[in-house]
């Protein structure tokens, strides 16, 4: 059966080793991004550069300021004297946030009448200004409750909600990035590497001698995809590791499990970028359509940004994405540790994926020149 | 009665607008050198092309070793060996893995791959090379290589489109000696050049203008097709060729 594919693959197993853009991917790209997404990118906004207006100058107001720096989301860098200063440091973007503490605040505590306090936010940035409002927020409710319950002479609010996030209790970003990331990495690179795989070989004349050959488009497509299957699986290995080592990210579920879905997910992804080879004519056209490809994969597949978020529309083309689907293995196996019988339908949509497009790039692929 | 090598009726190829291989019809013979001489875009690489099922005939037939062309096209495959201009070599192979390569592709295994290969280096003498890259050869050892290639399945007819393109003199010299030996052992080949002291070589030639056939005949007489009288066959090629074009 298939006579010629061990000879293919023997031949991209040597060049494959002989390149060192290989040697790139398997380690120094996964590192280099992990130490970008993990590091750099943070949704948690904390520490907000913010100024303060403080009006009344009382142990009462500096007590309420204490208070919103204890959130950890506000950095307090400068105490001003009137509004216009706090103005223009918005303005000027040196601050985030801005606290104005009226004269009249302690009085109106001790009066019982509603005080106020005013806090701005530049929310040119929604997700930073976000949790800055969140925390102004959190700031007044607890004091409310506090007054509230000493005027009703209770040792405790009424109803005190107890929240447990679960599977990421810290709420870390890595956490929830690093598995995201194992998916991302393999779509990129294994796209990339297979698109440029049957052009490469038009540009250098080799598929002209290859197509006189009685190999068969069979045997030329899969002897194309297995060597790579080893690549995808340790880019896989060192991202795991890398995030379990510096970023603690847990590794609950069946790693064996994980393993085998990610053979899936590689084949189909090789698959996709052989597919897309026997579409375009140059190197450089494979290597556009595969960032082309990439992007909705990083925008649409649930990967930064929630897909519940989207557009229905969108959550529909979601699903046209392999790594959707390969996202919520990795989070359900590494995270939440959960097996088979919740991830079935992703695996068997990834299997589904994984066996079309294969059909569908041999399909394409004519042994001719024209 | 035996059967051609190679033979086409009305051969033509069209791409869109442009006829590259007009009404082309040719017998050759088995054990032939036939030549396929012409300048550049006359339509001789398409006519190999098509010979060995790179490129689909828009119209008439062809077929190569008792074989049609366009019912049976993988079945040829086994049969023909192919040199293209570029050689068609994995630069970042070595001489063997090369070697190695087109053997498993043409089906050699063990024992007889081992034997077979060991023949192709000795015939080609490119022993001391095996363990370089291609892409280190210079182009006259690289034209070898890529005739070792070719040759590693026994073809039955060899296909070479400008095979000494680039190639120094005396490497075009052994290159030649090595194909009359095959044709000797009774090979098939047909090359194209535009190299007139090669086209000499061979037992018989077709001159190609424009895409289609100009003259037809061993070189003898195709020079004697314009008066003979002392004209060389490049004489020969370039009064046909202008006759051709008025």
């Amino acid at each position: 059966m298939m006579p010629r594919l061990w000879p293919m693959f023997v031949k991209e197993f040597i060049q494959m080793r002989r390149d060192r853009l290989t040697l790139m991917i398997v380690t120094g790209l996964p590192v280099l991004q992990l130490l970008l997404f993990g590091y750099a990118i943070q949704t948690d906004v904390r520490h907000l550069p913010t100024v303060v207006v403080d009006e009344s100058r009382t142990p009462e107001s500096r007590d309420l300021i204490a208070a919103f720096e204890n959130t950890g989301s506000f950095t307090i860098i400068a105490r001003l004297d009137g509004r216009e200063a706090l103005d223009r440091a918005l303005a000027r973007g040196t601050a985030a946030a801005g606290i104005i503490v009226p004269a009249d605040y302690p009085r109106q505590l001790l009066r019982g009448q509603p005080a106020t306090v005013q806090v701005v936010v530049d929310a040119a940035d929604p997700l930073s200004s976000q949790s800055g409002l969140a925390a102004a927020a959190g700031v007044a409710q607890a004091r409310n409750l506090a007054i509230l319950s000493a005027a009703a002479g209770r040792a405790g609010p009424p109803l005190e909600a107890r929240v447990r996030p679960r599977y990421n209790p810290g709420l870390r970003s890595a956490t929830f990035i690093v598995p995201g990331l194992v998916g991302v990495l393999l779509t990129m690179t294994m796209v990339l590497i297979t698109a440029m795989a049957i052009v490469r070989e038009r540009e250098r004349g080799t598929l002209e001698q290859l197509i006189v050959t009685p190999i068969t488009k069979t045997e030329l497509m899969l002897g194309k995809i297995t060597p790579y299957i080893g690549v995808g699986l340790v880019q896989m290995t060192t991202v795991l590791l890398v995030g379990r080592v510096v970023f603690d990210v847990p590794l609950t579920g069946n790693l064996l499990l994980l393993y085998a879905v990610a053979l899936i997910f590689v084949i189909a992804s090789l698959s996709l970028g052989l597919f897309i080879s026997t579409l375009v004519r140059t190197q450089q056209q494979s290597m556009q359509v595969s960032f082309f490809i990439v992007l909705p994969n990083i925008l649409l597949s649930g990967f930064m940004f929630p897909r519940a978020a989207m557009p229905l529309f969108f959550q529909w083309v979601g699903l046209l994405l392999p790594l959707t689907h390969f996202l919520k293995v990795l989070r359900g196996i590494l995270l939440k540790g959960v097996g088979v019988a919740a991830l079935w339908p992703e695996i068997v949509i990834l299997a589904a994926f994984a066996g079309g497009l294969i059909v569908l790039a041999v399909r394409r692929f004519r042994k001719t020149l024209d | 009665m035996t059967s051609a090598a190679v033979e086409t009726h009305g051969l033509t190829r069209r791409f869109g607008a442009l006829t590259a291989v007009r009404d082309l019809s040719l017998r050759i013979e088995t054990g032939e050198v036939f030549g396929l001489l012409g300048p550049n875009g006359s339509g001789k690489t398409t006519t190999i092309r098509m010979l060995c099922g790179l490129l689909e005939p828009s119209a008439g037939t062809a077929s190569v070793a008792g074989i049609d062309v366009a019912a049976a096209p993988e079945q040829i495959k086994l049969r023909i060996g192919y040199m293209s201009q570029r050689f068609g070599l994995y630069e970042d192979l070595t001489v063997a893995e090369n070697l190695a390569f087109y053997g498993g592709i043409y089906g050699l295994r063990g024992e007889a791959a081992e034997r077979r290969t060991a023949e192709i280096v000795a015939f080609l003498e490119i022993g001391p090379r095996l363990g370089q890259l291609a892409s280190q050869l210079s182009g006259g050892w690289k034209q070898r290589l890529a005739l070792g290639c070719a040759l590693l399945h026994r073809p039955v007819v060899l296909f070479l489109d400008e095979p000494t393109a680039g190639v120094d003199p005396a490497a075009r010299r052994n290159f030649w000696q090595a194909i009359h030996d095959l044709a000797r052992a009774g090979t098939t080949v047909l090359v194209t050049t535009h190299y007139m002291d090669e086209a000499e070589r061979c037992t018989r030639l077709a001159m190609m203008s424009g895409g289609h056939l100009i003259a037809l005949g061993t070189p003898a007489e195709v020079a004697a097709q314009v008066g003979g009288g002392g004209r060389t066959l490049e004489d020969a090629f370039i009064i046909l060729q202008e006759r051709d074009e008025r």
